[in-house]
């Protein structure tokens, strides 16, 4: 049997993956980085507004500190973050968006001289210094007190993807794309890599690495309708879950996007309201500023996206082909504004659905778009329940985000979280790695793979792969969305219940060998599934309702009962299921308290007013 | 506006199975408001033919998957919109690229050798000083820089090129514009010399024969013609100078 050893497996070559791989790789470890897809093509490089970090360039950024990322951070998270790791990373921040200009990102610089921009339904101006001049600009975003997001046009995730990608091309980081791992090699205590399944030919072979990093982004296409790239099915996740021993955090935590183009679905950036776009209704009134007379378009994207759909109810959507929606109009920020910095924005909204941004408003409404939860780390990176495992960006939680991540802090936990991991799994190789590659073991690991590959090309079963996915995504978006109650979180986890026993009897249409992509969706539908139970079924528990998470039967957040993370583990391969556990977020500076946007219903914990 | 139902012919071959000969596949699809070829390969996929292989991540034209001949045309399927076609479409892989199963091509593999070819970074003998602030650059710099750096590394470039189509070593149109990028940005210490070395070669540069296929077809808008221009200018100058 082929086998790849390596020091490192980095599993995703995303931002997070290839940051953990290079500094890796700077410490002098052997390192391989396994991709779906070539590393560029990762769902980083759809990220458009910009990553937050306290520098203080512009003249809207003076009076911003580390300590007031941190407060946005935290309020942003409704309290549900850990705030040890919150503190690591504003302190980190500036730094980061330094190295990656020394690395080679275009950001945008400061131009002394005075600029207009447009808040709160005005035009406002103010005068960028002269000292400042060339450093790197920012921008406003959501749920932010300064504008703090550094940026290069709408094109941030690209531009850094493509620059961390020279980097590991420059330090040596091995890349095999079009691979994928379908499950983790370990031995109960300690990880040793993964059992990987070539995408070109369908051959499986281990990946024996003394350190793996799971890095494989979001899994917001098990909702169907999603901002996220198509391959973000949570595979890494899967495969950490399934061991029985990692648990995922938070899994209910799921960030829907305020601003998602009809009908495609495709991101639009809150960079159009943070340089001053509106959100109108089908009276064209700016109908935010009724709901949050202070942030108005810029309150964080879980308050914004339950406001709209709630002014939608109201029977103030904008009736449409595809159901009912809002505008969103940037037309007021000029031609240059829109073809220089929202230029991708534009160039999409003009190819995808024939709208011109510059003339007409564009359709959206909230659409799934990051998944708070993932794999549990600790403030290392290192997952719970396995040494020499470890996650980065997304697909972890090691939770800087809470029930709620603010935009802008996404693009910059990747960079945080990479280093982290990075590092940190250099230590442990260094000093603790402690374990075996059993021969044996290795190929059994293997072995139960190519067993279950057999069994779906064999048949035997009698459910449609796709007609099941279907399914799922129909279960999560009718009943586990922006507004959940008690007994639609019931029925999709009723309806995923029995998804997930009719997924152990799959039947191909087509003959399944070498690269066949419909025993790919195959081999990963019971895992989805999986997820699509933790999020139901951590909804349904959770009776609070606390960032994205909204009970309409239980409005207010319990910090009484509920200040607390889900971690949800599939413990036995036959449950049906996940085994819910509890833990206390890290609360070291900020006490809950008042976010100052939403609806803020709370319930004090014992002894606090 | 009438719904259609939309022909599609694609191209079906998988190198895993050589003894089955390559052919031309014929579906039909009820055309819908604003769809795309993403859309209709997916749902071929699901309804009709679940063997069917083809690439996409972003699904909006920003990561470069679904580079593909479309009616003979390298263009990325998620940005076609069906109400742009005929009745009948033809899709077939894009040429260069190695072929890995009906339309799918690995450009990764070809883009990784690239970047190691030339050097695709910022190479620089100053180190990473974590307490500096970040060096003064001018605004109009990076946003011309980006420009360049906007290229999503698709391939159609690659596949609409004369030369490359005949040539396996010719570096194509994407290459000189990552170089490009690096040329313009002072970050970057390397020596016009140095980049002469990578980009002042018959396989480079010189190998260009100007039909502009490239600067046509970009579905980015890169401006290629320009940088093409520009790098030849800079490449002939530093040949003349001499070594």
């Amino acid at each position: 049997m082929e086998k790849v050893l390596t020091d490192v497996l980095v599993i995703g070559g995303g931002l997070a993956g290839e940051r953990a791989a290079v500094e890796a790789a700077m410490r002098g470890c052997d390192v391989t980085v396994i991709s779906l897809i070539p590393a560029r093509r990762s769902h980083s490089c759809a990220a458009q507004g910009g990553m937050q970090a306290a520098l203080g360039n512009t003249a809207k950024a003076e009076g911003d500190s580390v300590d007031v990322h941190f407060n946005d951070t935290v309020k942003g998270s409704d309290w549900g973050a850990d705030q040890d790791r919150i503190r690591l990373f504003v302190e980190a921040m500036p730094q980061v968006v330094r190295q990656m200009d020394h690395w080679g990102v275009p950001w945008n610089r400061v131009v002394p001289g005075k600029f207009t921009f447009h808040k709160r339904g005005q035009k406002h101006e103010a005068e960028d210094r002269q000292e400042k001049a060339g450093l790197i600009t920012q921008r406003d975003f959501g749920g932010v007190s300064y504008w703090r997001c550094a940026y290069t046009a709408d094109g941030t995730g690209h531009t850094l993807l493509y620059t961390m990608d020279n980097v590991a091309a420059k330090f040596g980081v091995k890349i095999h794309d079009r691979v994928e791992a379908v499950a983790l090699i370990h031995d109960g205590q300690n990880c040793l890599g993964a059992v990987v399944r070539d995408l070109r030919d369908g051959s499986l072979r281990p990946y024996l690495a003394k350190a793996t990093v799971i890095a494989t982004g979001g899994f917001g296409r098990i909702y169907g309708k999603s901002t996220n790239a198509i391959q973000n099915e949570g595979t890494g996740c899967i495969i950490a879950q399934d061991t029985g021993l990692v648990p995922l955090g938070n899994m209910e935590a799921i960030q829907f996007h305020p601003t998602a183009l009809v009908p495609v679905w495709i991101l639009i950036t809150e960079g159009c309201r943070g340089d001053g776009g509106y959100l109108l209704d089908r009276d064209n009134h700016r109908f935010m500023a009724d709901y949050e007379p202070e942030k108005q378009e810029l309150a964080s994207r879980d308050v914004v996206s339950r406001r709209m759909i709630q002014h939608i109810r109201a029977g103030k959507g904008v009736e449409g082909p595809y159901g009912q929606h809002l505008w969103l109009d940037i037309r007021h920020l000029g031609r240059r504004h829109l073809e220089t910095r929202l230029r991708e924005v534009t160039d999409i909204c003009r190819h995808f659905i024939g709208v011109d941004p510059l003339t007409e408003p564009v359709p959206v409404l909230p659409t799934q778009h990051y998944s708070m939860g993932g794999v549990r780390t600790d403030i290392d990176c290192a997952a719970y329940g396995l040494r020499g495992l470890y996650a980065a960006g997304e697909a972890g939680c090691w939770d800087m985000h809470g029930f709620n991540r603010l935009g802008g802090n996404s693009l910059a936990e990747t960079l945080v979280t990479g280093w982290i991991a990075g590092t940190k799994l250099c230590d442990y190789i260094e000093k603790d790695f402690d374990a075996a590659f059993a021969p044996k073991l290795i190929e059994e690991a293997v072995r139960a793979q190519q067993a279950r590959i057999d069994g779906l090309i064999k048949g035997g079963g009698d459910e449609n792969v796709y007609q099941l996915r279907k399914e799922m995504e129909d279960a999560l978006l009718d009943n586990v969305h922006i507004f959940r109650n008690g007994p639609q979180l019931e029925k999709a986890v009723n309806e995923l219940k029995d998804l997930h026993a009719r997924s152990r009897k799959l039947k191909l249409e087509s003959h399944g060998k070498w690269a066949n992509p419909e025993l790919s969706m195959a081999l990963k539908l019971p895992g989805m599934i999986r997820l699509a139970l933790s999020i139901a079924y951590g909804g349904l528990k959770r009776t609070e309702s606390r960032g994205s998470h909204y009970r309409e039967d239980f409005p207010a957040r319990d910090d009484q009962n509920w200040l607390k993370r889900t971690l949800a583990y599939w413990k036995q391969p036959d449950d049906e299921l996940p085994t819910l556990e509890y833990e206390a977020p890290v609360i070291t500076e900020s006490p809950p308290g008042s976010r100052g946007y939403g609806e803020s219903q709370v319930i004090p914990a014992e002894g606090k007013k | 506006m009438a719904q259609r139902r939309l022909q599609l012919e694609i191209y079906r071959y998988d190198p895993n199975d050589p003894q089955t000969a390559p052919r031309m596949d014929r579906f039909e699809i009820d055309e819908e408001p604003m769809m795309n070829l993403f859309t209709v390969l997916t749902r071929i996929r699901e309804e009709q033919d679940p063997s069917l292989m083809f690439d996409f991540s972003c699904r909006a034209a920003v990561c470069g998957s679904c580079g593909m001949l479309i009616n003979g045309k390298p263009q990325l399927a998620c940005q076609t919109l069906t109400q742009t076609l005929p009745k009948k479409t033809t899709l077939h892989p894009l040429p260069v690229f190695r072929h890995v199963g009906d339309l799918g091509v690995d450009t990764g593999t070809w883009f990784r050798t690239m970047y190691e070819n030339i050097g695709s970074w910022v190479h620089t003998e100053e180190e990473f000083d974590p307490q500096a602030i970040e060096q003064r650059l001018p605004n109009d710099l990076m946003l011309e820089i980006y420009e360049l750096e906007r290229c999503i590394e698709c391939g159609c470039c690659v596949a609409a090129c004369g030369t490359a189509n005949v040539r396996d070593d010719f570096v194509g149109a994407v290459t000189v514009n990552r170089l490009a990028r690096f040329m313009i940005d002072p970050r970057d210490q390397r020596t016009n010399l140095q980049y002469y070395d990578v980009m002042g070669t018959d396989d480079g540069i010189f190998g260009c024969m100007g039909l502009l296929g490239c600067d046509d077809i970009c579905p980015k808008e890169i401006p290629l013609q320009k940088t093409l221009a520009m790098v030849r200018r800079k490449m002939a100058m530093t040949g003349l100078k001499g070594k």
